[in-house]
């Protein structure tokens, strides 16, 4: 044990909720301490996420089980709560700090005087995301849950108004009935099963028997809706592109990964529980999540071509992915999840620069309706949002406006539809030939699927040249609008890091391969966690 | 005792999810406040229903069998704190909606 690097594992929380904590010591008014301040916690986050992937990266390729777990509090598993880093985890880290990151970045333009407490809101957020990736419980699974969900509803109402705030009522209806229905399952599991630690359910939920086994199923199955109501199935999802489309755009870019909670609480609960192809374990529900990840595609393609507005667009665009995911992850068993999670690396990038591209494209198009001058809610003197004309200029301005803007449209309609050569057509290719590669004979339900996977890139290319070209390529005679380098820049991050997969395909590739097989190898991850030792040294009770 | 608990339970949860239907904001958050308690008592019930078991344990060593399991107790402690609060998170929506809209139907505007 050596020390600091294993308590690398805690950061991710620890060091958001610290940042936030330490932020709301300070008056409202202070406002470039609290950039700072969250920008350095980011910054750190992207750094402490970087170490753990680099570290998953190198044990695993190097021959050893890259698995490893942390007691929290030195209580053993399964009666303590464990926080897991494998290969997955690690990606999804990198994959959400990176994105915070850059959203956070383009709120510092003009987007986080919206409302107030935005940057410990935000800090909060991140810190309900990491731990919901980390965790090993079911339990505390739904704590995080909850507070990444109290965060967005808080970041969602900022900047209020009408539609805003009956989009946000909506949005915290249905996410309060979703997490009564995750208590409903997680507490159908502890009393048939009597343990709520994922790893110690993987290997004691094949042997249940008897009138335990209908309700330990029947558990499993709630606990399935709960996470596909916030991966935005298709009966479950029509909250989705109403809600993300009337979120302020910084906002709308980070509750991108929000979506992709649900599809890894699946990928982790479903794939180290009922991977096993023992008795009725066996691919649990996979139909459903095949049947259910098309009609999803399918409501996403038509949602596309049928958006009147850009918003509409990304947000039809998530539930296209998300009814991809699910889809090939019930049809695929294992051989298509390297495809599957390049998939949900490049289109969560992919959709979040959109969104922020799509409210610059779309500030030159009208005079905007600018956020308004609005009293003070709260007595410590916040300032409310600032008049546009009476701000100060915060960074740099770039010329040649419409060129980048354009450009970078391009790109995320090219990223969106999954057209060569950009990473979204490697990915869409990686799952299709996943799919078809599986048997001898396919079933027709797969041939159907690749359509669907095809169709949509078609919609979504359809729906994006029509807006780019009213948009971008008509010619218009308003004065070219102010592009700030700290907004231009976070855009510009996020579809160079899409290049880069597209660049470094063959190790990404290689990388998310490796995470699928980890996947499939369940005894390797109850191992690390069950039999992981307790600190030793200092004082014992 | 049991079958008076599955109906209290059967009961607040049938109500709650017929007031969540419904389309005045109020309804909304009382029915979600019932399916709350409906599901609080349901995970408590987890724990097994027992008579005089209490769920700490004093000093010395435990019979366990005297005691009843207090995993299930703490799960609803956490999760009566989180729903209440959600819930004065919802009703503060409730109230800016009714400022800005006028109504206080779901949709913002009454139903032409």
């Amino acid at each position: 044990m050596t020390g600091w690097a294993d308590h690398l594992i805690v950061l991710p929380i620890l060091l958001p909720l610290v940042g936030a904590a330490l932020m709301l010591l300070f008056d409202e008014r202070r406002h470039m301490l609290k950039v700072m301040t969250s920008l350095a916690t980011v910054a750190g986050l992207v750094l402490v996420s970087f170490l753990l992937l680099r570290g998953a990266a190198a044990t695993g390729f190097g021959g050893e089980p890259a698995t490893r777990a942390y007691l929290v509090g030195n209580w053993p598993a399964p009666y303590g709560i464990v926080f897991v880093i494998d290969w997955l985890s690690a990606l999804m880290l990198m994959l959400t700090n990176t994105l915070g990151f850059a959203t956070l970045l383009y709120s510092v333009a003009r987007w986080d005087r919206a409302g107030p407490r935005f940057h410990a809101l935000f800090l909060l957020q991140l810190m309900g995301l990491n731990g919901a990736f980390l965790t090993g419980d079911i339990f505390n699974l739904f704590v995080f849950f909850e507070i990444l969900l109290a965060a967005s509803y808080g970041l969602l109402l900022q900047g209020s108004g009408r539609v805003r705030v009956k989009a946000g009522l909506h949005y915290v209806s249905i996410n309060t009935a979703a997490s009564l229905l995750f208590l409903i399952g997680a507490g159908l599991i502890y009393g048939t099963t009597g343990t709520l630690n994922m790893a110690d359910l993987a290997t004691s939920i094949a042997t249940i028997r008897g009138s335990d086994l209908s309700l330990v199923q029947s558990g499993m199955a709630i606990l399935g809706i709960a996470f596909l109501i916030k991966a935005g199935m298709w009966p479950l999802g029509f909250w989705l592109p109403k809600t993300y489309a009337a979120a302020v755009p910084p906002v709308a870019a980070l509750f991108a990964v929000l979506s992709k909670v649900g599809i890894y609480a699946l990928l982790r609960v479903y794939l180290l529980l009922f991977g096993g192809g023992e008795g009725w374990t066996a691919n649990f529900g996979e139909e459903w999540l095949l049947f259910g990840g098309m009609a999803t595609i399918a409501f996403g393609t038509i949602g596309v071509l049928a958006s009147r507005t850009l918003s509409g667009v990304a947000g039809n665009s998530i539930l296209i992915s998300s009814g991809t995911l699910l889809a090939a992850i019930g049809a695929g068993q294992g051989a298509v999840l390297g495809g599957v999670l390049f998939y949900l690396v490049s289109s969560t990038l992919g959709i979040s620069a959109f969104y922020l591209l799509i409210e610059l494209v779309e500030r030159q198009d009208a005079r905007p309706a600018a956020v308004p001058m609005r009293e003070p809610v709260f007595d410590d003197e916040y300032p409310g949002v600032l008049d546009e004309d009476e701000e100060d200029q915060v960074g740099i301005v770039i010329p040649a406006t419409i060129a980048i803007l354009g450009g970078g449209f391009a790109f995320c309609a090219l990223l969106l539809s999954g057209l060569p050569p950009l990473s979204g057509f490697i990915a869409k290719f990686a799952i299709i030939h996943g799919l078809i590669g599986l048997e001898q004979e396919i079933a027709p339900s797969i041939w159907w699927l690749t359509g669907l996977i095809i169709a949509s890139g078609l919609a979504t290319l359809i729906a994006t040249t029509r807006a780019g070209i009213n948009l971008i390529w008509t010619p218009s005679d308003r004065p070219q609008p102010v592009l700030r380098l700290t907004e231009a820049a976070p855009i510009g991050l996020l579809l160079a890091i899409c290049l880069g997969l597209m660049i470094f395909a063959g190790p990404a590739m290689r990388y998310m391969e490796r995470t699928g097989l980890s996947l499939d190898n369940r005894h390797g991850y109850i191992q690390s966690v069950l039999a992981t030792p307790r600190a030793t040294g200092g004082p014992t009770p | 005792m049991e079958i008076v608990l599955a109906l209290g339970i059967g009961v607040l949860t049938g109500s709650g999810v017929w007031l969540i239907l419904r389309p005045r904001t109020f309804q909304v958050i009382i029915g979600l406040s019932l399916i709350s308690y409906a599901v609080n008592l349901f995970v408590y019930a987890m724990g097994r229903l027992r008579v005089d078991a209490p769920a700490l344990v004093g000093k010395g060593a435990p019979d366990p069998a005297h005691y009843a399991d207090p995993l299930p107790q703490a799960l609803v402690l956490t999760a009566i704190v989180i729903s209440f609060a959600m819930t004065a998170l919802l009703l503060v929506v409730l109230l800016a909606s009714r400022g800005l809209t006028g109504t206080d139907h779901v949709d913002g505007e009454e139903p032409e």
